[in-house]
């Protein structure tokens, strides 16, 4: 071997039944680095990942570590091997505390009395050492999201880990906590932790990583340092074509008002926004995690009991206490969190995508079974779902493909408003493409939109015009030729 | 008519694990040498189907509720209650026997009703509910009757559990009307689809403007009307309203229903594998009684056989969803 790496992947094969998930791929990673896997949903980034943890066996390949062959053959070996894994979703046991979760499974003491003091005092040290704010004894349910994040790498690293994965760390913490997440980064790599990072935020790599190797349909096109390349060339490698047209986006000219919302509060975190939409128009809502946008949404679509404010659709007053009356003024909210909020994820496609019309083709004990076909093939031509039939179980479907069936719910509803909410998080970047131009479609037929969204860029492309919240409230709203990153982070900020 | 083909053959697509282990009970206990005469008999099929009526009423409603996501343990009870009052209705207080046996109904949906007033306006689990309530109805009948029964032998009380229409025995009759109209609910009717959802995704549900509380009392209800129908036939089959009567009538109602395929993380699972669920069931209890298998070595056998079905169930899941 030429060179000593860290890590080294080499020919990693892996296969499912039907599918080559992984073919050929290979890695490797530095001492010291932070290293971008980079590639759409599908292309292997996790099965790789999984082969690394021990959690799948690979067929062929090989795995070194400084240079010396490794047999990966379960999570224990992995741990021992110095390798530990932050994954996307978040593992901790919410109603225990933060050091029992970070010894999870390696406590200390003898098996029949788990020494808890020593636990916990190791835990605070490591927690003083990021300078966290978290008490060791606290219950992990307690935290906030992007503190369980903290404390997820905490554990990760508590285990003298040389190689760290993290798995789309920010996809749910904002701005500031990043900021606290590549700090804390960077002093692990001074130490000479290599870091693989996996992110669909192509700004953060530009920011954090040193290099970036990508994958795509299970295969590594390329490695390159992050400094010779740029947006474009790792976008045109991922998708494997050039993406010319990432954002589309035909402005029109300002159409009559059909909706207005007036000082609609839920009583905790929207506390005062107003805004208005117009016809062939899209609005973004833009803020930090937790300014009370998904809640003023929510509020509007009668989700929250309680909730105040005067709604006018169309110039008229309206109540909307449910979701139900909310349909009934051709509303439709697309959620948040697809598999909390939107997902029936045992059922097919079809039953996804006409939950919402059941009317149109069941009534009085009367089943239309072609009619149901024709809705669901109607939304998933409109929305160029892949989908190798109806009857998919829609949790086998990638991401983007997910957001598609449920965008395509929601308009089988044939909605005048339509509310997005983080449309593309989770979502591959040809997919999003995609749902970047079905949504000019929408609006040039007249549609308008409410989008929310934590990715300025997606904000800043889309819009006509963008509302700021910050702590509950609207505290601005700025035309598209005159929005700027710096100018809606001013706003939002406190 | 080529849909109905299609949907058959998805039908046995779907329990093909099941269908295969039916058939084979069913062609073992007709060439086995002690079987094979007592077995494949018109008699043996009535009486299996009536036996197992009960169950399947119970099975329905309770596929229902697993596919909530739920369990519902008072159906038991339920039966003691309702058989107890229908025999009561017409010793004690001299009602037609009619009346008694809607007396036996009410009841039955009283509970139900309560079950899910509890589950839908709290955050109770329902396990913890309906154990509550399996209690509550059960003593009630025994404080009732002191624990004697009622007996009650006019040929009215017989007819719906021991009684026949033509050829027929009632209780095959209810068996099959029951069945109907739960399939007809599941799916052809909006609030089936609604079942599915909830179970699937509660809060995905609300978000679509489904009446979530509306779905769990309806179902919850449902089942305690069929627990309230099992009361009555089992009471009239026994000539008798007995405080006993039902007990552990739940877990063959679960075993039934989880056989069949329906997964206890809720959101998914089909009444038809549950009728092949309440057939196995059946089937191998009469098999075991042809047989001659001691009574007591009946369970081990049947809990075996569960878990087989079970675990046959987790392979063929674990193949098709990676």
């Amino acid at each position: 071997m030429s060179q000593k790496y860290l890590l080294e992947m080499r020919g990693i094969c892996k296969s499912f039944p039907g599918v080559k998930a992984l073919q050929n791929v290979e890695l490797q990673l530095e001492s010291g680095e932070v290293h971008a896997l980079l590639g759409e949903n599908g292309a292997g980034k996790s099965t790789l990942i999984k082969v690394l943890g021990g959690i799948y066996h690979a067929e062929e390949g090989e795995i070194y570590i400084d240079g010396d062959k490794v047999n990966i053959d379960g999570v224990p070996a992995a741990r021992k091997a110095g390798i530990a894994i932050v994954h996307q979703e978040l593992v901790l046991v919410p109603y225990m505390t933060v050091a029992e979760n970070i010894f999870l499974g390696r406590e200390l003491g003898g098996k029949l009395n788990t020494n808890i003091s020593a636990m916990e005092k190791e835990t605070q040290a490591l927690l003083d050492e990021f300078n966290l704010g978290i008490r060791a004894d606290q219950k992990v349910a307690s935290l906030s999201i992007a503190q369980q994040q903290m404390v997820e790498i905490a554990k990760a690293i508590s285990a003298n880990s040389r190689i760290l994965v993290l798995d789309e760390p920010t996809s749910s913490i904002s701005d500031k906590e990043v900021d606290f997440l590549f700090r804390t980064m960077k002093g692990l790599t001074a130490k000479g932790v290599g870091i693989i990072y996996i992110s669909h935020k192509m700004s953060e790599l530009f920011d954090i990583c040193d290099r970036v190797t990508v994958m795509r349909d299970g295969q590594t096109v390329g490695t390159k340092v992050v400094a010779e390349t740029n947006k474009d060339e790792l976008v045109a490698l991922m998708v494997g074509r050039e993406l010319t047209n990432y954002y589309t986006r035909d402005y029109l000219p300002q159409g009559e008002e059909i909706l207005r919302v007036e000082h609609i509060s839920d009583g905790k975190l929207c506390k005062d926004a107003s805004f208005e939409l117009h016809k062939n128009e899209i609005i973004g809502f833009a803020g930090l995690v937790g300014s009370g946008r998904s809640e003023a949404m929510k509020a509007l679509f009668g989700l929250t009991p309680g909730s105040t404010g005067d709604v006018y659709v169309g110039g008229t007053k309206v109540v909307i206490k449910t979701p139900i009356d909310a349909l009934k003024y051709n509303i439709a909210l697309v959620p948040e969190s697809r598999k909390t909020e939107g997902l029936y994820g045992v059922q097919s496609v079809r039953f996804n995508t006409t939950i919402e019309v059941l009317k149109e083709f069941l009534s009085k004990g009367h089943l239309n079974a072609a009619k149901e076909e024709e809705i669901t093939e109607r939304f998933i031509k409109m929305m160029n779902t892949k989908t190798p039939s109806h009857e998919q179980t829609i949790q086998n479907l990638s991401g983007g493909n997910q957001q598609k069936v449920l965008i395509g719910r929601w308009l089988a509803t044939s909605p005048t408003i339509l509310i997005l909410d983080e449309p593309t998080r989770g979502v591959d970047v040809g997919a999003k493409a995609e749902i970047y131009s079905i949504m000019n479609e929408l609006v040039k037929e007249g549609l308008a939109i409410i989008m929310i969204s934590s990715e300025l860029p997606e904000i800043l492309n889309m819009s006509d015009r963008i509302y700021v919240m910050q702590e509950g409230k609207v505290v601005g709203c700025l035309g598209h030729e005159e929005a700027t990153q710096e100018r809606i982070m001013q706003l939002a900020a406190r | 008519m080529s849909r109905f083909g299609k949907g058959v053959g998805r039908y046995f697509k779907d329990n093909l694990g099941i269908l295969i282990a039916l058939a084979a009970m069913v062609a073992f206990l007709c060439l086995f040498p002690t079987t094979s005469k007592t077995f494949p008999t018109q008699k043996n099929m009535f009486n299996i189907l009536r036996q197992n009526s009960t169950n399947l009423f119970l099975a329905c409603g309770m596929t229902m509720v697993i596919i909530l996501g739920g369990i519902d343990l008072s159906v038991g009870s339920i039966i003691a209650l309702s058989g107890v009052m229908a025999a009561a209705c017409v010793v004690n207080y001299g009602m037609p026997e009619v009346l008694g046996f809607t007396v036996a109904v009410l009841v039955g949906v009283v509970v139900g009703l309560v079950n899910g007033f509890v589950i839908s306006f709290t955050t109770i689990p329902p396990f913890i509910v309906t154990l509550a309530t399996m209690n509550i109805t059960k003593g009630i009948a025994l404080v009732y009757t002191n624990g004697a029964p009622i007996r009650c032998m006019t040929d009215a009380f017989k007819f719906p559990g021991a009684g026949y229409v033509g050829p027929i025995p009632t209780p095959v009759i209810f068996m099959i009307i029951v069945f109907l109209i739960s399939l007809f609910i599941m799916n052809r009717t909006h609030l089936g689809r609604h079942i599915y959802a909830v179970g699937g995704n509660a809060m995905a549900a609300e978000f679509s403007g489904i009446n979530v509380k509306k779905v769990k009392f309806f179902v919850h209800a449902y089942e305690g009307l069929m627990a309230g129908l099992a009361g009555m036939v089992i009471a009239s089959r026994l000539y008798s309203g007995q405080p006993t009567a039902g007990d552990g009538a739940e877990m063959d109602a679960i075993a039934a229903v989880v056989v069949g395929g329906t997964s206890m993380a809720g959101g998914s699972g089909k009444l038809g594998g549950t009728l092949i669920g309440v057939l196995i069931i059946g089937i191998l209890n009469n098999g075991l009684n042809l047989m001659g298998v001691d009574s007591n070595f009946q369970y081990i056998v049947k809990g075996m056989v569960i878990l087989l079905a079970v675990y046959t169930d987790f392979l063929r899941n674990r193949k098709k969803g990676r």
